[in-house]
């Protein structure tokens, strides 16, 4: 049952032995806000690994080349680049502030030495290059070597500049700003599988963008109401299929997916297929609308399955079929006793992400006291894991972890009171072909590798 | 917390009760927790309302919850409202209660604005934020929205209609509320007001709260001195959150 995209993963028969690999971020208890990592994206071959925070900033991590002397370890991550990508601003027609918070990161697929990304905050998307320098252009004739404008008088011959080595100098540099086209929060940017175009989605609208073209983009989805008290309903996520490039889904607050054929029309509020499940009229309760809403929809490389993340479970749906979800896994359960409390204390609108190995034979998302959940789809086997500092030894083992839902609390286990709410993972990426996991835990970001290769 | 006051009350019912079938008991507790289910979202809408960049997803969700709750309640007739007395404006076989939700007392105040509304009140922000309706009845533009009228003050448990929230929203411009209220006194508009305000209109059905509204016919300065012991919890979880 998994996909074919991807490649060098083990078969999903194998367990995956975790082990910690790295933590990046600081220890501090006192964790600022800015600092709060909001994205996390492995990009297409998996050698960069970009974060965003909450203070507008992106921080771009490198694997370095496998070390022959250290064959077990697998390359580490280092940081590459950093830089701020978005400010906060102020709309002063509504007077309200913009935040600088970094929604989302999507990278473009690499077309020549240097590497490009899309970065969004609420209101605009920004197209970043990031390129190296290495060599550095010597002997010019009209300036001086640090840069003064030379005497022409002075200048009696003239010789021709040469290239000299200099140390590895990455820059980023804005070269696209995409803006002025979403009234509501962006929640989600796509880039298509034609690599000229990507979609941006917000609560109610989606437009489509040329990567090329700023000041114009199409508005391929709008599902505002003319009156809007008659809203009920909003767009949470929306993504390009991976292959075919005139098919998009979004997912909406009231657990339902639409997929989109742009070649149907030009306004794609008619959807081509649905998918929704049927509510299970015996677990109905005042908060049954809230946890079905889902905060994350992912294609599978495969570009056969897509999955969708709502509060408690994570469910994967076969493209042909839109009655029902193939698959559901649930991620914690034991909460659902506890929505009324959840929803008080607003934990309940968390947005959890989740993502596919790039096999597709294993899924993965966060959940609450810094733990997370995978679950192999072949083997139906599940593993709760825990980002902490404690278990941060290198190369050490990840140790499964267990809630307790009731009764005895058996030793090594946790109860669901005892659980930290304010440790919530909501972003995790997983490498497109190694066993390899980034983890977001607030301001720390954890990567782990699999032991087995 | 502010249900502490309903609790109060309705565990004076409950005593009563409790002599009755055991059956009773957990409906009224489930009652209970409904109802206090609605004032936590109605307080989250509110409160939402005012910040500076409210989430339309969780405004969404949290206004559908209120909905759900409100025509459950109605289904269940424990929805005491009384009727609109301008009926004439919407078919009665609607649900009595969202009608009376979907119209607040700002919200017409702002579809006519007069002149004579005080100094900052400019008429772009405040038409933006009007739903312009034909279905509904001039009002006395000069009244503050504290102030209400004996018929029309029995506004269910809103004091913003979901509408306007969502309208708000769009606009989302919380400074045009403080210039519609420009009118009325400042001490009128703080947060203390608004929640007494709402905590009062908030309780169910019983006249009381309604009624200590209508009597703030004046200002409400007496809505204010009337719950006091309401405010002291309000404020508690504003602290706390």
């Amino acid at each position: 049952m998994a996909g074919a995209g991807g490649g060098g993963c083990p078969a999903g028969g194998n367990d995956f032995q975790w082990c910690f690999s790295q933590v990046k971020g600081a220890i501090d208890e006192d964790v600022a806000e800015a600092d709060v990592i909001s994205t996390v994206e492995f990009n297409y071959s998996g050698d960069l690994l970009a974060t965003g925070d909450k203070g507008g900033r992106v921080v771009i991590f490198q694997r370095e080349q496998e070390n022959k002397s250290r064959p077990h370890s697998r390359g580490e991550y280092n940081v590459y680049s950093t830089f701020q990508s978005h400010e906060p601003e102020f709309d002063y027609l509504k007077s309200l502030e913009i935040e600088e918070k970094i929604n989302k990161i999507r990278w473009l697929p690499q077309q020549n030495a240097a590497h490009f990304l899309l970065s969004t905050n609420d209101k605009t998307i920004k197209l970043w290059k990031i390129s190296e320098r290495d060599k550095r252009a010597e002997g010019y004739n009209l300036k001086d070597e640090d840069g003064r404008l030379r005497d022409p008088f002075r200048i009696t011959a003239l010789r021709v500049p040469i290239l000299k080595p200099m140390d590895l100098m990455v820059e980023a540099s804005p070269r696209r700003i995409f803006a002025n086209a979403h009234t509501y929060h962006i929640n989600s940017i796509s880039v298509n599988s034609d690599h000229e175009t990507y979609l941006s989605a917000d609560d109610l609208r989606i437009n489509l963008w040329h990567l090329e073209i700023t000041d114009r983009s199409f508005n391929i989805v709008d599902i505002k109401p003319a009156n809007m008290e008659e809203l009920t309903e909003v767009i949470t996520a929306a993504e390009f299929h991976p292959h075919q490039c005139n098919v998009f889904v979004y997912s909406s607050s009231k657990g339902t997916i639409r997929l989109c054929d742009m070649r149907s029309s030009a306004l794609c509020d008619r959807h081509s297929k649905f998918f929704e499940e049927p509510e299970d009229p015996s677990s109905r309760s005042f908060f049954s609308e809230i946890i079905s809403s889902i905060s994350d929809v992912k294609f599978s490389h495969s570009g056969r399955y897509m999955m969708t993340r709502d509060y408690l479970s994570v469910k994967v749906w076969d493209l042909n079929m839109e009655s029902r979800p193939v698959e559901t896994h649930q991620v914690h359960e034991y909460l659902r006793s506890k929505l009324c409390s959840l929803y008080e204390n607003d934990c309940i609108f968390d947005k959890f992400e989740c993502c596919w190995n790039g096999s597709d034979s294993a899924i993965m998302t966060g959940s609450y006291n810094n733990f997370f959940r995978m679950f192999d789809r072949d083997t139906r086997r599940d593993v709760t894991l825990e980002a902490s500092r404690e278990s941060s030894k290198p190369r050490a083992s990840l140790k499964p972890r267990k809630v307790c839902t009731g009764g005895k609390r058996k030793k090594d286990e946790i109860s669901v009171d005892s659980l930290d709410f304010n440790k919530k993972i909501l972003h995790t990426a997983w490498h497109p072909a190694d066993n390899v996991i980034a983890v977001a835990a607030t301001n720390n970001l954890y990567i782990f590798q699999d032991k087995i290769n | 917390m502010f249900a502490r006051g309903l609790k109060r009350k309705c565990v004076g019912h409950e005593e009563d009760v409790e002599g009755a079938l055991a059956g009773l008991k957990t409906v009224s507790s489930y009652s209970l927790q409904r109802q206090s289910l609605l004032d936590m979202s109605l307080v989250k809408l509110q409160l939402c309302h005012m910040l500076v960049e409210p989430n339309l997803c969780r405004s969404v969700l949290i206004a559908n919850t209120v909905r759900q709750i409100q025509e459950e309640m109605t289904q269940d007739g424990t929805w005491r409202a009384v009727a609109p007395q301008a009926a004439g404006r919407a078919p009665l076989d609607r649900l009595v209660s969202t009608e009376i939700l979907c119209r607040a007392a700002w919200e017409q105040e702002g579809a006519h604005p007069a002149p004579g509304l005080g100094n900052g009140h400019t008429q772009g922000p405040v038409s933006d934020l009007c739903p312009v309706t034909s279905a509904q009845a001039p009002r006395h533009p000069q009244s503050s929205v504290w102030e209400m009228d004996g018929p029309r003050e029995n506004r269910g448990s809103f004091h913003k209609s979901l509408d306007q929230i969502f309208e708000t929203l769009e606009t989302k411009n919380p400074s045009c509320m403080e210039e519609l209220f420009s009118d009325v006194d400042s001490p009128y508009y703080d947060l203390d007001t608004v929640l007494t305000g709402m905590m009062a209109a908030a309780r169910p059905g019983p006249c009381e709260g309604l009624a200590g509204l209508a009597a703030a016919t004046p200002g409400p300065s007496s809505s204010c001195k009337s719950d006091l012991g309401e405010l002291d919890h309000v404020v508690e979880i504003l602290v706390e959150t």
